[in-house]
């Protein structure tokens, strides 16, 4: 009876005072076996996770009230454009930033994204996604050995689809959410494969269209993709990954009969 | 070098699972669907299949050749996937899990099909209706079939979706979402004309 008292007046308490509870999947260096560490910090309203990591990193201790090594994480914008911040929060990828505390169950279980090398705690080595960006020649190349002028016009139109393609941040939640970016495969993922849309569409990076189609075409392309469509679930700037993707497929289906019988129409 | 030509590949993969195996299984259970009209009328049609002009060379490049090389890669794409579908239970995401989940159980029935009646033929037995009526007395074997036709009727259909998308078809997401209804009438009908053929051995 005075135990079950004891857990009311407690959990009253916690509801009083209002606390948020982390639980973080910690790894002190990338070789070593990650661990789970909880942390219960004060709520303030309005508050994110990342304002939540600031707080542990300003008094690093642990729910257990032992003094610990404060969380790594990374984070540059806090508006969720550059994608630095995104991590696995409650089982899903997404930018901590845009995370509020409020929206999600406690206790928040925060994970890095695995599908990339951990260097610390929530820290992941994301250098794989700009490896892939140069392979498919993710730019337009204006270079000349004279002035070669403007390029072609745009229509309109198509620069407001563009657009939304340009918004891709690398962040890597699609490549996180896609069953087939895993160790057993060498797939680019989603965003790599909008991006090769995103500069073909270019009408000066059209003109190079048919060697970003050969990377995609190479080991680790477009021909990994299963169709889970969890990428254009997943994408937080709601970028059309799937249409994307069956877009260079129906390219990469011309491509392969231009190369094969020849072609004076490679670039058009 | 088969990284290297994986595009090719999985775009064969893709191409050889409608054109010929998802054409012969359709054909299969269509011929199957005369044992409703009683044993003589499936008697009939399965004697005028099994003794076609150059049934051997049909067989070989129709059937075999092509549902091995779709079967093998496929067991390969099956087993390099990491599924997720209790964080992500979208309709597409479960549709891409359960593609592969049918393909590897259809491998191991249609090896087993394939014992039991084909390579039975070769080695003296007769394929009419008494032999299916004989396996599908038990009802183990029963269910193992019935599961069998549905995993290959739901494999062919999704297939089917993939097909349009993989190969740059259906690329909107209406379009996408059309071709996606289409599919799942096709795994209905199938499956009907499928389990009533089964049904009509007992």
């Amino acid at each position: 009876m005075s135990e079950q008292n004891t857990a009311v007046q407690e959990r009253t308490e916690q509801v009083t005072q209002k606390t948020v509870r982390f639980e973080i999947l910690r790894q002190d260096t990338a070789e070593s076996e990650p661990y789970w560490e909880s942390f219960e910090i004060e709520y303030r309203p309005n508050m994110n996770v990342i304002s939540g990591l600031m707080e542990i990193q300003r008094n690093p201790v642990n729910a257990d009230g032992k003094e610990t090594t404060p969380v790594s994480w990374e984070m540059v914008c806090l508006e969720e454009v550059c994608g630095a911040c995104s991590m696995v929060i409650n089982g899903r990828p997404r930018q901590s930033c845009t995370a509020l505390v409020d929206q999600f169950e406690q206790p928040i279980k925060l994970e890095p994204m695995k599908t990339f090398p951990v260097v610390r705690d929530l820290v992941v080595d994301r250098n794989v996604m700009f490896d892939s960006l140069k392979k498919i020649k993710a730019w337009v190349p204006i270079d000349g050995t004279y002035d070669l002028g403007e390029g072609p016009r745009m229509p309109e139109r198509k620069r407001q689809w563009a657009y939304e393609l340009s918004k891709c941040m690398t962040c890597g939640v699609c490549l996180e959410a896609c069953p087939n970016v895993n160790d057993q495969t060498n797939f680019i993922g989603p965003a790599l494969i909008s991006q090769v849309r995103l500069f073909n569409t270019h009408p000066t990076g059209a003109m190079n269209k048919d060697e970003r189609l050969a990377a995609l075409m190479s080991d680790g392309g477009i021909a990994e993709c299963g169709n889970s469509q969890n990428c254009v679930v997943s994408c937080p700037k709601g970028i059309p990954l799937t249409t994307s993707i069956a877009a260079m497929n129906r390219a990469t289906s011309v491509q392969m009969f231009k190369n094969f019988f020849g072609s004076d129409h490679m670039v058009d | 070098m088969l990284r290297e030509s994986d595009f090719y590949i999985r775009r064969l993969h893709s191409l050889l699972g409608i054109i010929p195996v998802g054409l012969f299984l359709v054909q299969h259970l269509v011929i199957n669907h005369f044992a409703t009209r009683g044993p003589d009328a499936f008697n009939a049609a399965s004697d005028f299949m099994g003794n076609l002009p150059f049934v051997l060379f049909l067989e070989w490049f129709i059937i075999y050749i092509p549902l091995m090389l779709h079967a093998f890669y496929g067991v390969y794409i099956s087993f390099t996937f990491k599924s997720n579908v209790k964080k992500y239970g979208t309709f597409r995401n479960w549709m891409f899990f359960w593609q592969r989940v049918t393909g590897v159980f259809l491998v191991v029935f249609i090896a087993w099909h394939i014992w039991e009646t084909r390579i039975a033929k070769a080695l003296g037995a007769e394929v009419n209706y008494d032999m299916m009526n004989d396996i599908l007395s038990s009802p183990f074997m029963l269910a193992f079939y019935i599961a069998g036709v549905i995993a290959a009727t739901f494999h062919l259909s999704n297939g089917l979706w993939g097909f349009l998308v993989t190969w740059g078809i259906a690329q909107s997401p209406r379009s996408q979402q059309i071709v996606g209804y289409i599919t799942i009438g096709v795994f209905l009908i199938l499956s009907v004309i499928g389990v009533q053929a089964l049904l009509a051995f007992i």
